[in-house]
């Protein structure tokens, strides 16, 4: 399953029209303690580069864009209860939704990881 | 994902300033941030690091904070002898202050704040009677303006020094008491709000049992040369793990502590700011200070908002500038919120008009676009702990 990066350090891993969406290990090193996350509810749509989502720190608020255009089919549920799971899988466990993807060509713009590496290193 | 926001408190566009700390704190894994005029520790990374897991860590043990860019200050008078001087300094000051500091005794300490002639606070600051003059502890952002009015106020005569060669430490939690007098013998001795002289290496280090955590602790000045290797032996004690800005304010938010800037402004005043206990008695009549009469008139009126505590519900901070509602109606502003480490909710402090103000009434936060339901809780959140004797 291909996994794409944004330079605002969201990830994105898509299985067949679906993706499922998150922040990056690099992300959540940078907010620190994970204390909130506010996810979209269900159906609703999400432009690219749009707000989908609020991380809350001990210290401050972060918006969560949307790396494509597509709607919301999915939260992780998980994270009510245990939103520290950013700060110890922020790639896997730590998901925040999953959407429909509406223009795959969209994809195209985004970074693979090693390119995300490499960006993360220039910082 | 948008950057993280930081309270830059400065307006300048200067290049933040170094502290005496800064390679120190760079050693120790510190990440720095722009913060009053300074680059200064946030937290640190690597094991005991992070916010939460410093704000536990003072709770339980003993953290060091460098809190050098505060503003070390001293007032005395002309006279040669010693305790007239600082006699004639306390006078002085009592024009600026509201508080009490003329029957100040040698070594005791008093939170007090400067006032503008609207009663607007300036800045909220320690005043300690040193012996031979009076000493201030002011906040790093509002240093410069704060000695710009001393200067301009003040008489001619007394003089106002600033020990910008000095750092400042502050060594916070239940364990410090022990620490410090293994260290430095005789500190263990002191109880909250005392301060005295201490011989530290081959000088002398200037120790006072305050801070701003709600714990127990001290605040201990050092010429800026000495000020690395007190750091070093006071981490070389496993019970002690440096600190940054992160924790200090979770730490004083749960305290119910004002901090100047955010919840404290030229905007409000002492009775607003629910501060009233600083008002010295004697001088709420009698006055004498610069803002008495628009801060009598706010106490004989009753202040239209106040400061007070609220208990978020749900896990959703609710943060500085927020809106608090009472039904339809807009009744307040969050100055400062955040998630309490220690409570596991969050909490915030907002001005509140004075109608909604009793303890236990229920109220609302708008975030975003939802409406968080909250109470109006009494302060501190977490009881202090500080050291009064055994």
């Amino acid at each position: 399953m291909p996994r794409y990066f944004t330079e605002e350090h969201e990830w994105i891993e898509v299985e067949d029209d679906s993706a499922t969406v998150g922040i990056t290990d690099y992300a959540q090193e940078q907010l620190g303690d994970i204390v909130f996350v506010e996810l979209p509810v269900v159906g609703t749509a999400l432009d690219k580069g749009g707000d989908a989502a609020v991380v809350e720190s001990v210290k401050a608020a972060s918006d969560v864009y949307a790396p494509i255009t597509g709607e919301v089919t999915e939260g992780n549920g998980m994270l009510e209860d245990e939103p520290a799971l950013v700060n110890t899988s922020a790639e896997e466990d730590g998901w925040f939704f999953r959407m429909s993807i509406a223009d795959k060509s969209e994809l195209e713009g985004l970074m693979d990881e090693a390119a995300y590496k490499e960006f993360v290193e220039g910082l | 994902m948008s950057a993280p926001e930081t309270h830059d408190e400065t307006l300048e566009e200067l290049p933040p300033g170094k502290l005496p700390l800064d390679a120190w704190h760079r050693d120790h894994g510190a990440r720095m941030v722009p913060f009053a005029g300074y680059e200064m520790p946030i937290q640190y990374t690597g094991e005991g690091g992070g916010i939460v897991a410093e704000h536990e860590w003072t709770r339980t043990s003993a953290s060091l904070f460098d809190v050098s860019h505060m503003g070390q200050l001293s007032v005395a008078g002309p006279s040669e002898d010693y305790a007239e001087a600082a006699a004639q300094g306390a006078e002085a000051l009592e024009a600026l202050l509201p508080g009490l500091i003329t029957s100040l005794k040698t070594g005791r300490m008093r939170y007090s704040m400067l006032l503008d002639e609207n009663g607007g606070i300036l800045d909220d600051l320690m005043v300690t009677n040193a012996g031979p003059r009076i000493n201030l502890v002011v906040n790093g952002a509002t240093k410069w303006d704060d000695i710009a009015h001393l200067r301009e106020h003040l008489p001619d005569e007394i003089n106002l020094h600033h020990y910008d060669d000095f750092a400042l430490l502050a060594l916070q939690g239940p364990k410090a008491g022990e620490v410090l007098e293994e260290l430095i013998p005789g500190t263990g001795a002191l109880t909250f709000m005392k301060a005295d002289l201490f011989e530290w290496g081959t000088g002398h280090v200037w120790v006072s049992r305050a801070g701003y955590t709600g714990e127990d602790g001290f605040e201990i000045a050092v010429h800026e040369d000495a000020v690395a290797s007190l750091a070093d032996a006071l981490v070389a004690d496993e019970r002690v793990r440096p600190a940054g800005l992160g924790a200090r304010d979770s730490l004083r938010l749960e305290a119910g502590l004002p901090l100047y800037g955010h919840d404290i402004t030229t905007a409000t005043d002492p009775v607003s700011a629910d501060l009233t206990f600083a008002l010295s008695k004697k001088r709420r009549e009698a006055g004498g200070y610069m803002g008495h009469e628009p801060v009598a008139s706010v106490l004989e009126k009753g202040p239209e908002q106040i400061r007070v505590g609220l208990i978020v519900e749900g896990r959703m901070p609710a943060r500085e500038g927020a809106e608090v509602f009472a039904g339809d109606t807009k009744v307040g502003t969050v100055t400062s919120g955040g998630f309490s480490p220690t409570l596991g909710y969050p909490i915030a402090m907002a001005y509140v008009d004075a109608a909604h103000t009793a303890e236990g009434t229920s109220l609302e936060i708008a975030v975003r676009k939802k409406r968080l339901s909250a109470t109006v809780s009494p302060m501190p959140f977490v009881p202090h702990r500080y050291y009064r004797g055994s």
